[in-house]
């Protein structure tokens, strides 16, 4: 009755502990993959009020800032910078541009607002068509590798637009077009200074 | 007859200017040419749908380009490495294999081949299980138990011992 009980020889045996470790360490990574791709699904626009990450933009060399056919972001700390996204192929952006064009007019020689128009997954020469028929002045490019649209907003809708603040803080999200050049001149006004 | 002699000259440096410029030209890309690269391209603004397909006025631009990179002599690869620096790498339909990218074509495979290795243990335990149950009379009577836990046979075996020793 003392004698010592086995299973059997094939129930005895279990995978060695570094595989087993492996096992659970590859299922923890999946798990984890999983959890932050379900977070940027939950959360995919930078809310207002956020810090926005530095970024910067390949301009059209008919569309440079002053004579720069690059701009980062952090470079125009001190002005408000209003991020107008848009694409040839989009009808509705074809309606507030000329909205987006007046309020560039009136602001732009202030120096306080710097206007950035970024061309979201778009054929160049149809987007240089664009601008040419809407009339556009502003600084416009592409968005290069669809690098700086995910930034604001991963299911970006066009047009939309996000104005940042003198210190680089997110203060306004459009999503959809302005209506009106009132509209525009609603957000910006209270940002700038003697106005 | 003499007067018209030039004439034929003439016939052959004209008909020479006007065909030049048709040889220079590079032939039309079919639509076959075009689409053997934009299958393997997605909709940069579209989730989940194939250039080659997509019926959005977007992707008709698109697969225009795609004709006009290939009427000026583009390679494939390069057309392609246009719409990555363009629209990013999510536009490729097979990933490149950098960085994250190549757990998309390590992990299927090793899931694959843990997956075989669990089955083949469990089917070696399975068999074990069976064959020492088949020289037990207690699972001969009641096959339904032919898959009982181990440790259960092992105190069968041991009941049926002392069994003996007492008879």
């Amino acid at each position: 009755m003392t004698e010592k009980t086995s299973p059997p020889a094939g129930l005895r045996r279990t995978a060695p502990v570094w595989v087993q470790v492996l096992i659970w360490v590859g299922l923890l990574a999946v798990l984890i993959v999983l959890a932050i791709g379900l977070f940027h699904a939950q959360n995919p626009i930078l809310s207002v009020g956020s810090k926005v990450p530095n970024f910067t933009l390949t301009l059209f060399d008919k569309y440079p800032y002053q004579t720069s056919t690059q701009v980062r972001l952090s470079d125009l700390r001190g002005k408000v910078v209003v991020v107008n996204f848009w694409a040839s192929w989009c009808v509705t952006c074809a309606d507030e541009a000329p909205y987006v064009e007046s309020a560039w007019q009136e602001y732009g020689p202030t120096g306080q607002v710097v206007f950035l128009g970024v061309d979201y997954t778009d054929v160049d020469a149809k987007a240089l068509d664009y601008l040419k028929m809407y009339n556009i002045t502003y600084p416009n490019g592409p968005d290069l590798g669809t690098r700086i649209t995910p930034i604001f907003n991963r299911n970006i809708a066009m047009p939309e637009t996000y104005v940042v603040d003198q210190q680089g803080v997110l203060v306004h999200q459009q999503i959809g077009a302005f209506q009106s050049l009132a509209e525009i001149q609603s957000v910006i006004d209270p940002l700038i200074r003697g106005r | 007859m003499r007067r018209f002699s030039w004439v034929p000259i003439l016939v052959f440096i004209s008909l020479a200017v006007w065909v030049r410029p048709v040889a220079a030209q590079q032939p039309t890309p079919s639509d076959d040419e075009v689409n053997a690269i934009a299958s393997q391209l997605y909709c940069p603004v579209c989730e989940n749908t194939p250039l080659d397909v997509c019926p959005t006025q977007a992707c008709h631009d698109w697969r225009e380009l795609i004709r006009q990179m290939l009427a000026e002599g583009k390679t494939t690869d390069q057309i392609k490495q246009y719409f990555v620096d363009h629209y990013g790498a999510r536009v490729l339909s097979e990933p490149p294999r950098t960085g994250f990218n190549w757990l998309v074509y390590i992990v299927p495979p090793l899931a694959f081949l843990l997956g075989v290795f669990l089955l083949y243990r469990a089917f070696r335990t399975w068999k074990l299980v069976a064959a020492e149950s088949a020289g037990d009379p207690l699972h001969a009577v009641a096959p339904s138990h032919g898959s009982a836990p181990a440790a259960e046979n092992e105190y069968v075996s041991r009941v049926e011992e002392e069994l003996r020793k007492r008879n």
